[in-house]
């Protein structure tokens, strides 16, 4: 099928490119701009491990169509560190242990950063609610529940963010 | 996924010529169920048409006839609005149960409808509130009660070159509340094993002035349980009233046995589920009353 342009911000730079209609956004990450931080899991919306921001919300970029991006404005894993300094979020689950494999760490870095930046202050309820629909097969979910909560104290008691 | 055109339309009536003029079309909002139906090949395209960026689709206004919203509203934009938790509870509370975060933030209001799940969380929701369909074509719009507008799983009807722009609520009456309450083995990411939403209208005497039940997962559309409806309106509210209605309600029921749940299990949902959804109902009701 014809390719068709389309203009998006990625992490903050503009691109102009040509995609095929049935190319995923999350194909077009990996494949053609070679972000390979985002992941393809089970490829239809169960697993979050391909979620990225997509104007500040954070969705599975496995059911996002690569034209629906276009005018819009997205963000990947490789987006939330700044300037070579790790996030809070990125750097509470290094402190914490937040992951074996790390498959599924993107995923869950862009749906704990997406939830710390609506609600800084989450309760564990809270916190275990917004990640369900990140899986991960190796950590038992505690270490990254606490991630989120060491994330969330450290916004709090006031140290430089990086995003 | 096999190849398919992509059109973004900026005006109605651009998506509804592409409608009307492709073999194939499907409307995309959300894209949560239609992206993965193309994947698997269980729906197939030639044009894909993308809803969202048609001002009539992405509508969400308050007004004093009712609640208007655009057939490309996420889950994630009805939990946002402030006047849909306390007028419309039914709804809020169903479309924080779709699927995770990542979902809500994208599945459309207008997909979950016509998707036509059995199980659709925002079917019973929008049932009890006696919502209607706004069907656009190239003759004009209509207005279609939502209650006509499954025909079988994943069957609407619609007809060809015609699209849902949006849903109409109207607004509720003075001591009424609405909820929708399903179960699943867990609070999230999962398809109702059997979901109830119910809206109920009581009297200062105590009288049931009108009541709806409607039902998700357990026949092949979304239904109203009409016959417990029946059972309450015009009595005087009770327990023993409220355990009748939700007796009343399973016989409404026409499930199926599956990976989820037994025919049985189903039914017996029903009237757990009824029970809870007109007690919350009640309770809500005395509440505001007290309140106010």
């Amino acid at each position: 099928m014809a390719k068709i342009p389309i203009q998006f911000t990625v992490n903050g730079e503009p691109r102009e490119m040509m995609v095929e209609p049935a190319w995923t956004l999350l194909r077009t990450l990996r494949d053609e701009l070679l972000l390979t931080g985002t992941k393809e899991g089970c490829s239809n919306g169960n697993c979050g491990a391909c979620t990225v921001l997509v104007e500040g919300r954070s969705v599975n970029s496995c059911l996002v169509l690569a034209p629906e991006a276009d005018g819009l404005e997205v963000t990947t894993v490789e987006g939330i560190a700044r300037n070579g300094k790790l996030s809070h979020v990125q750097e509470a689950f290094v402190q914490e242990g937040g992951l074996q494999c790390g498959f599924c760490t993107p995923g869950f870095i862009i749906s704990a950063t997406a939830l710390l930046r609506r609600n800084p202050n989450p309760t564990e309820e809270e916190i275990r609610l917004n990640l369900a629909g990140n899986l991960c097969r190796c950590t038992g979910y505690d270490k990254i529940i606490k991630a989120v909560m060491r994330a969330s104290a450290a916004m709090a008691s006031g140290g430089a963010p990086a995003t | 996924m096999a190849g398919f055109k992509y059109a973004a339309p900026r005006e109605l009536d651009e998506a509804l010529q592409l409608m009307a003029s492709a073999q194939q079309p499907r409307p995309l909002a959300g894209g949560t169920d239609i992206v993965d139906q193309l994947k698997t090949g269980r729906r197939t395209a030639d044009l894909v048409i993308e809803m969202k960026r048609i001002p009539q689709m992405q509508r969400f206004d308050v007004e004093a006839d009712g609640l208007h919203i655009g057939a490309a509203r996420s889950c994630t934009d009805i939990r946002s609005h402030p006047e849909v938790p306390a007028r419309y509870a039914a709804l809020y509370e169903a479309a924080g149960l779709i699927g995770s975060v990542q979902i809500q933030n994208r599945a459309a209001l207008g997909g979950n409808i016509c998707n036509a799940a059995p199980s659709a969380d925002t079917a019973p929701a929008l049932l009890v509130l006696d919502a209607r369909a706004v069907v656009a074509s190239s003759k004009g719009a209509r207005l279609v009660e939502l209650d006509r507008f499954f025909k079988g799983p994943g069957q609407t009807i619609l007809e060809k070159g015609e699209l849902l722009t949006g849903i109409f609520v109207p607004t509720p009456a003075a001591r009424s509340a609405s909820t929708y309450l399903r179960f699943i083995p867990r609070n999230e990411m999962d398809i109702a094993i059997a979901g109830v939403g119910c809206y109920l209208e009581i009297e200062s005497s105590g009288l049931v002035k009108r009541a709806r039940i409607a039902l998700a997962a357990v026949a092949p559309t979304p239904i109203r349980a009409r016959i417990a409806e029946l059972a309450l309106e015009g009595r005087e509210i009770s327990d023993a009233l409220i355990e009748a209605a939700a007796e009343a309600a399973v016989s409404a029921a026409r499930p199926i046995s599956d990976v989820r749940g037994s025919a049985e299990y189903r039914k017996d949902l029903v009237r757990v589920l009824t029970r809870r959804t007109l007690q919350a109902c009640v309770q809500r009701i005395n509440a505001g009353e007290r309140a106010s």
